[in-house]
């Protein structure tokens, strides 16, 4: 298994045409998954995606590896089932707002509790789109749509915050149009031993147009945004002089240089802590909005677990098939 | 080792069927289910079928909490628990109550004359003592101060009542097996094992087992005493299956022929958990059985694992049927292997859980969105159970789609003697793997069969997409063409029909043709079959024929139909397969019985129908 093939972004698009609204921020999506696949050392064949059912689960189509369209909301399970029957493969999980937090809200929250060794992307557009502008968990609040004419009546989920209450190892969250930063985070959440949930701000230009502007726009951005690295200073602005600190139990911003704060008051974000409390407050903040990885920490995946439970009993069981099944215990001989 | 035998008793009974009821804090199971195990090994058949409440602990005493476990034994083959007892044990009045109406005047009884207290019979809704008020005259009552002799015999253990309580059930044991003659050492030799860490319990356990045998012996009221000679079984290596355990086996037995691994995705459900609580012993046998977070996830990951190359089951009862459908659809779309387990219960909704009924027939046939045919099949009994899910799995490798199995909590539940199979002596599973990835796409068909070439990741050069949309005839692409549609609909119906041609023929108990064929499916073969030909040693052509393939039916189905004048078709629901017959055979007549009550067909009831219809004659 040495041989390693050179693929380029080429090789990774199918034959098919491509279905998306012109626009659409899926497109920007599709093209850091291919250039990432060349990057993470798998062969094609051992490369799966799984979608559910939306707009972003056409996206196996568009990749020239194994894949499965399946139903709304159930991609989660059928990749566990996918990697569970073969742990040497790469899998992907291509799933929506609507498809992972309404309709599969129960498999989301169960597949990161377990920490199978997967790659999610999530697709959050605060919309439905494939069924054409109905509110979804993650629309806001007093929102017009389809099914809110007089405004959404619905709270809407956080979902880096729903991650982080269902344990989730590693979370992420990226702006639909950043093209390099999405690469970048793809692989290293394939590197990821682990669940890896990948959150992108995706603009929906038809039923949602705008929806990220104020954080994905690229003039506000420096204002809005805040990309985290590990073990580097939370530090924004046009003018690198903002940051977060920790003012009792809150999280609060606050400009170097004004009322004596300097940069060394600035928290330094540490991807890597098991304590989940601040990287919590990081997902929950809005202004700035959190991108980056938020979150990032090693654990024992459940196939390490689970596959490791069957393997030490396989060996420690020596061979023993279904014949030696069937005569163990008690048996008897009719003569 | 020396047999430990209760003293050998006289009289000679080649059939006996005996009820054990009490709380289900009782341990009424565990008796009934050691009383078989040592019938079994003594050579008898036996068929177990235990009946208990949905609640686990109701309040002792009450009706709700009554347990049963009824074991039929004989020196004959035979299919069915039986419905006559021969002995009825009632640990309290409640079980009493709810179970002396299946006891004819003359036969048995065995109480427990402690648990007759004020407070119990008033519980179970007695205004007199039945031990003492004569209303038992019509039976051979033997009351016997269980409680008080366990108690008695423990008085030197340093054990709290409750703990010797407990092993109450051991003293009735002792006493059933001197009755019936039936040797102590598997009983013994049982406690040794599931007491081993806890040497006080096991040996107050042994003591009141031998202390309840030499009170029957001893005992002038139990004068007289009977045993069931060796059964006329096949000889060879048996082992006592239940029809769950069968299930679970027949799986790991058909992974291992296909050489794959077996991945089950399951979800807690009554009365299918115990093939998931059975699984889960095996990863050593590459058993991968995943516990989910709900039906529809159970089901998806087996999809999943299909799809990635394991052979992917899921099991459920009725309501979570109900939730996997729109994913057993998927299975059927993109034509993946994938087994699927119903043990039936009483419906609908939450229904009867505990309770037994063939009523998700048409569920498993029709349960989906679409146009969506899948193989349907059914266990008959539970040591049939194990070729079943042998059969399913081959079926569904073999055709690739998904294949549902039903058995119910009767066969699930009950036992029997199985002669072992080995994997030698089972049919080989051919896999319709693909070779050639330049002449490939996903809906390569095999022209025959219909069925697809089946290409798994790391299949260099096999890369595909798969999906719920509609798919291209030929490419596998993502077509709506109208006619694609309507080819594809007939493609997928006719793969299903094909498989007509590689299960067995139908076959006919009894008279090939005649007046009367009784026919079944599932749970109810052994009451049918015994009814049919104990009706037949009356003198009567009758003839039994049931459908472990229920779709595709057998190829000789109609052929076996026209051989008789009238065709009852007896089923445990309002009708189900009958209605499948109908539009099945639309100039053939079908008359059916039906039982809608959560219970087994008796034989009495169904000799009655039978005769009834054969002495009605020509006009019927
Ligand atoms: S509806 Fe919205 S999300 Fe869907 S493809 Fe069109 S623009 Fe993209």
């Amino acid at each position: 298994m040495s041989e390693t093939i050179q693929y380029t972004h080429k090789d990774m698009a199918s034959d098919q045409e491509v279905r998306w609204c012109p626009g659409c921020d899926d497109y920007v999506i599709l093209r850091a998954v291919q250039r990432a696949l060349p990057k993470i050392g798998k062969k094609r064949e051992d490369i799966v995606f799984i979608s559910g059912i939306g707009c972003s689960s056409r996206f196996p189509y568009y990749v020239e590896t194994f894949g499965m369209h399946s139903i709304h909301g159930r991609a989660a399970p059928i990749a566990t089932g996918v990697k569970l029957a073969n742990p040497d493969l790469s899998v992907w999980m291509i799933s929506g707002d609507g498809d992972s937090l309404a309709i599969g809200g129960n498999h989301f929250i169960h597949v990161l509790r377990r920490n199978i060794d997967l790659n999610i992307i999530l697709f959050n557009n605060e919309i439905y789109g494939l069924t054409k502008g109905q509110f979804s968990p993650t629309s806001k609040l007093d929102q017009i749509t389809k099914t809110s004419p007089y405004g959404n009546t619905q709270p809407p989920f956080n979902a880096g915050a729903l991650a982080m209450g269902a344990n989730a190892r590693f979370f992420a969250r990226v702006s639909g149009n950043s093209l390099k930063e999405m690469q970048t985070l793809f692989v290293q959440a394939e590197k990821f031993r682990g669940s890896a949930l990948i959150e992108v701000m995706q603009n929906c230009p038809i039923f949602n147009e705008g929806a990220f502007d104020v954080y994905n726009d690229r003039a506000q951005r420096p204002n809005t945004q805040l990309f985290l690295e590990h073990a580097k200073p939370m530090i924004f602005g046009a003018e690198k002089n903002k940051g977060i600190v920790l003012k009792g139990l809150k999280l609060e911003v606050v400009t170097i240089g004004e009322n004596g704060v300097v940069e060394e008051d600035i928290l330094i974000h540490d991807a890597h802590e098991p304590d989940p409390t601040l990287h919590t407050m990081l997902v929950k903040l809005v202004n700035p909005i959190i991108t980056g990885i938020i979150r990032s920490v090693d654990e024992l995946t459940f196939g390490d677990r689970f596959i490791g439970q069957m393997n030490a009993r396989k060996s420690a069981a020596n061979g023993k098939t279904f014949n030696d099944l069937v005569v163990s215990g008690e048996t008897y001989y009719l003569k | 080792m020396q047999k430990e035998l209760s003293k050998r008793p006289s009289n000679d009974l080649s059939n006996l069927v005996i009820r054990f009821s009490g709380d289900s804090g009782d341990g009424m199971q565990l008796t009934g289910m050691q009383f078989s195990d040592t019938s079994a090994m003594m050579g008898n058949d036996i068929a177990t079928f235990p009946n208990y409440p949905a609640e686990i602990r109701a309040p002792q005493g009450s009706k709700y909490g009554v347990s049963g476990f009824q074991v039929q034994i004989s020196d004959k083959d035979i299919f069915s628990p039986g419905d006559e007892l021969d002995l009825l044990v009632a640990m309290n009045p409640a079980a009493l109550k709810a179970n002396i109406g299946d006891l004819a005047p003359g036969k048995t009884l065995l109480v427990d004359s402690d648990a007759f207290s004020e407070k119990f019979l008033k519980k179970s809704g007695y205004r007199s003592n039945p031990l003492e008020d004569g209303s038992l005259d019509a039976y051979r009552l033997i009351a016997v101060p269980m409680t008080k002799n366990t108690q008695k015999a423990l008085e030197d253990f340093d054990m709290d009542r409750k703990a010797k309580f407990r092993s109450k059930n051991m003293y009735t044991l002792g006493i059933v097996y001197w009755m019936y003659g039936r040797d102590l050492d598997h009983t013994i030799e049982f406690l040794e094992q599931k007491f081993e860490k806890k040497p006080l319990i096991k040996e107050a356990n042994q003591l009141v087992l031998r202390a309840g045998n030499i009170y029957a012996q001893n005992l002038e009221l139990i004068a007289t005493h009977y045993q069931v000679r060796p059964a006329s079984l096949e000889k060879g290596h048996y082992r006592i299956i239940r029809g769950s355990q069968a299930i679970a086996w027949g799986l790991v037995a058909a992974a291992q022929k296909a050489e794959m691994e077996l991945f089950f995705g399951s979800y807690p459900i009554t009365p299918a958990s115990d093939i998931l609580n059975e699984l889960v012993k095996y990863p050593e046998l590459s058993v991968k059985a995943f516990q989910a977070e709900d039906e529809i996830a159970a089901v998806s990951s087996a999809i999943g694992s299909s799809f990635a190359g394991d052979l992917g089951v899921t099991s459920t009862s009725g309501p979570g049927l109900a939730l996997k459908g729109e994913a057993i659809g998927l299975a059927m779309m993109i034509e993946l292997p994938l087994v699927i387990i119903n043990a039936q219960r009483g419906g609908p909704s939450t229904g009867m859980p505990t309770k037994t009924e063939q009523s998700d027939l048409l569920q498993a046939l029709y349960g989906r969105n679409g146009e969506s045919p899948i193989i349907v099949v059914a266990a008959h009994s539970p040591s049939h159970c194990f070729d079943m899910a042998f059969e399913a799995a081959r079926l569904s490798i073999e055709h690739m789609t998904p294949v549902l199995l039903l058995s119910d909590g009767f066969i699930g539940n009950g036992s029997e003697p199985w002669l072992i199979k080995k994997l030698e002596d089972l049919p080989t599973i051919r896999k319709n793997v693909a070779q050639d990835p330049e002449n490939w796409t996903p809906y390569t068909r095999d022209k025959d069969t219909l069925v697809r070439q089946w290409a798994v990741p790391g299949m260099k050069g096999f890369e595909h997409r798969v999906g719920g949309l509609e798919k291209h005839e030929k490419t596998g692409n993502v077509n709506m063409v109208p006619l694609n549609h309507e080819a594809m609909t007939k493609i997928r119906a006719e793969k299903v029909k094909r498989v007509e041609n590689n299960i067995p023929a139908l076959r006919v108990h009894g008279v090939q043709s005649g007046p009367l064929l009784v026919v079944g499916w599932g749970g109810t073969f052994g009451a049918l079959f015994t009814a049919c030909k104990e009706i037949r040693e009356e003198g009567q052509e009758i003839a039994h024929a049931h459908f472990d393939y229920i779709n595709p039916f057998p190829k000789n189905s109609a052929e076996v139909f026209s051989a008789f004048k009238t065709i009852l078709v007896c089923e445990l629901n309002a009708g189900q397969l009958v209605k499948q017959f109908r539009s099945s055979f639309p100039k053939m007549n079908f008359i059916q019985y039906n039982k809608i009550q959560g219970l087994p067909f008796t034989n009495g009831e169904l000799k009655n129908k039978f005769m009834s219809i054969l002495s009605s004659g020509e006009d019927l």
